[in-house]
């Protein structure tokens, strides 16, 4: 295990833990002033290819067999998806799928899912467990992203200065939390101590994903919850 | 040049060749599909604006409700011709709309018409969250009971993120020409190095990706022809066996997918694993039409029974 990852389960669990880290993938349970949680997750920056995720979808289905009901705290730091031609020959997309969905059937059994991001945040790494928790949350040094303004000026064939002037003001382009933060999808940094803030966030009440809403409260995404209640046809409910 | 019917054309049958609107009116009861927030609501991307790049009116993907066999069903379609179907904060939120929709009104299914490179780079990190917010969407509408049904034949294939929505449904059938994965072969070549997966051999992105060997890995549930017609009845087939968002269901997904691994991870390649699973005559299997293909690999298919 990191010093790193020893540090921020320090911080999370002062009350103790059991959680152990292998290949990146951390698996485990702790003791928090709301209760004992459930932890898993990707720690280090580790890319998530077919071993790392299956494992990690056993242990969700493990934790609901075992502990019904029990809260999960997840933590995040991966690169994104393995990208590899053996993780795609063997159907990567379809074992992230599966987690995905194994994260889904926590939540209907009662689960309370909360994400604690702390490190890189991406893409293939990101979206089958850590942003599927009800609640997502930061730490120091969280720094979601989708690609580096660099690699969007090639992708784009706009100068590299422009998107630069641009992710100023849109929360859209800039890789890093303050972006994400304004679009609704993740919560800002924690001030210590970690541990009272995790107790408060997994006493919060769950309701439905209010990400766009949120995004729209922060000025990051001005329209996304409108076309999603138009097409769903919420508006016409109201009176 | 005189035309059968009164002067129009032909029927078109590939579904690889028809644009979103036109797959939509080919798979669903004639007549039957309505628009929601169609391209006369003039909802197009800010994002893309601000940037100076066109826009397009329906953002890249087409949404309503329709028919299937007599059957209220809702419907999505991507139109790779935009963007190749990649998704934005409108489009995306087009798609979760659709998805609560169908939770509320409990149809007898939902068709998303998949032809997606995934997140839209020009509005990358909204592109990610709209992925996230689909496949939330995708899965509440499972647990409410509305069977989530994904078709994979067009031109851009079904990749990155929209790779991960694609296996978050019920069921999925794919033309051979149709390709899934989520690290795409121009991805992978640029991060890893043309060693690692060279993006012009088109014979290896075909096996990797493609609609024969994800039907045999058991990634897709049915391989169908390049038609209009055929993947109209692979959905209303998929649509009647849904497949239950319950532990015994995903407890037996999930040995399937160690079973998987344990057979074929040591594969670099999926002509490997054609052979470990003992496809009869791997070597042929590029050459048979749909139908061929899948009595051919019948008893070496690794998927639901």
């Amino acid at each position: 295990m990191t010093p790193a990852l020893g540090a921020l389960l320090g911080a999370l669990f002062p009350a103790g833990h059991a959680v152990r880290e292998e290949d990146g993938i951390v698996r485990g349970a702790a003791r928090t002033a709301a209760g004992d949680v459930a932890v898993l997750g990707s720690a280090g920056g580790a890319e998530v290819g077919v071993e790392a995720a299956l494992a990690l979808a056993g242990e969700v289905l493990r934790v609901v067999r075992e502990h019904p009901g029990r809260p999960i705290v997840v933590l995040v730091d991966t690169r994104g998806q393995r990208m590899t031609r053996r993780d795609e020959v063997l159907g990567l997309n379809g074992y992230l799928g599966h987690l995905a969905a194994c994260v889904e059937l926590a939540r209907r059994r009662g689960h309370r899912l909360v994400a604690v991001v702390s490190g890189d945040a991406v893409s293939g790494g990101v979206l089958p467990l850590g942003f599927m928790a009800d609640a997502i949350h930061a730490v120091e040094g969280a720094h979601p992203w989708v690609m580096s303004l660099p690699a969007m000026a090639r992708v784009t064939k706009l100068p590299l200065e422009r998107l630069e002037e641009l992710s100023r003001s849109s929360a859209v382009l800039a890789p890093g939390l303050d972006g994400f933060v304004r679009l609704g999808a993740l919560e800002p940094a924690w001030e210590p101590p970690l541990s009272e803030r995790l107790a408060a966030a997994l006493s919060r009440p769950v309701g439905p994903d209010r990400r766009a809403e949120l995004g729209l409260e922060r000025g990051g995404r001005l329209l996304a919850a409108a076309v999603a209640r138009r097409v769903s046809g919420e508006d016409a409910d109201e009176p | 040049m005189t035309l059968p019917d009164g002067g129009h054309p032909p029927a078109q049958k590939s579904y690889r060749e028809a644009t979103a609107r036109r797959r939509l009116a080919g798979i669903l009861d004639p007549g039957s599909f309505t628009e929601l927030l169609g391209p006369s609501e003039r909802v197009t991307s800010p994002h893309l604006a601000s940037l100076g790049l066109s826009v397009a009116f329906d953002d890249g993907v087409v949404v309503g409700e329709g028919r299937l066999g007599g059957s209220a069903v809702l419907a999505a379609s991507q139109e790779g011709g935009f963007m190749g179907g990649a998704v934005g904060e409108v489009h995306g939120a087009k798609l979760v709309g659709l998805l609560r929709r169908a939770e509320r009104e409990r149809p007898a299914g939902v068709l998303l018409l998949l032809d997606s490179g995934g997140v839209r780079l020009q509005e990358a990190n909204a592109g990610l969250v709209a992925v996230s917010e689909i496949m939330r969407a995708l899965l509440s509408a499972r647990a409410a009971g509305v069977p989530v049904v994904g078709l994979i034949g067009g031109g851009w294939g079904c990749f990155g993120g929209m790779g991960i929505v694609a296996r978050c449904c019920d069921g999925l059938a794919m033309s051979e020409e149709g390709r899934l994965g989520i690290s795409g072969p121009d991805v992978i070549e640029a991060t890893k190095g043309v060693e690692e997966l060279d993006a012009a051999d088109r014979a290896l992105v075909w096996r990797t990706y493609g609609g024969k060997h994800r039907y045999l890995l058991g990634e897709a549930d049915l391989i169908v022809e390049d038609d209009l017609a055929a993947f109209r009845a692979a959905a209303a087939e998929l649509l009647a066996r849904p497949r239950p968002l319950d532990l015994d269901s995903l407890a037996r997904e999930h040995e399937r997918l160690a079973r998987r691994l344990a057979d074929f991870g040591g594969c670099g390649d999926a002509a490997e694993v054609w052979q470990l699973a003992a496809a009869p005559e791997p070597e042929r299997l590029p050459l048979l039409d749909a139908d061929a293909f899948r009595r051919t690999v019948a008893p070496a298919r690794r998927g639901e029974p």
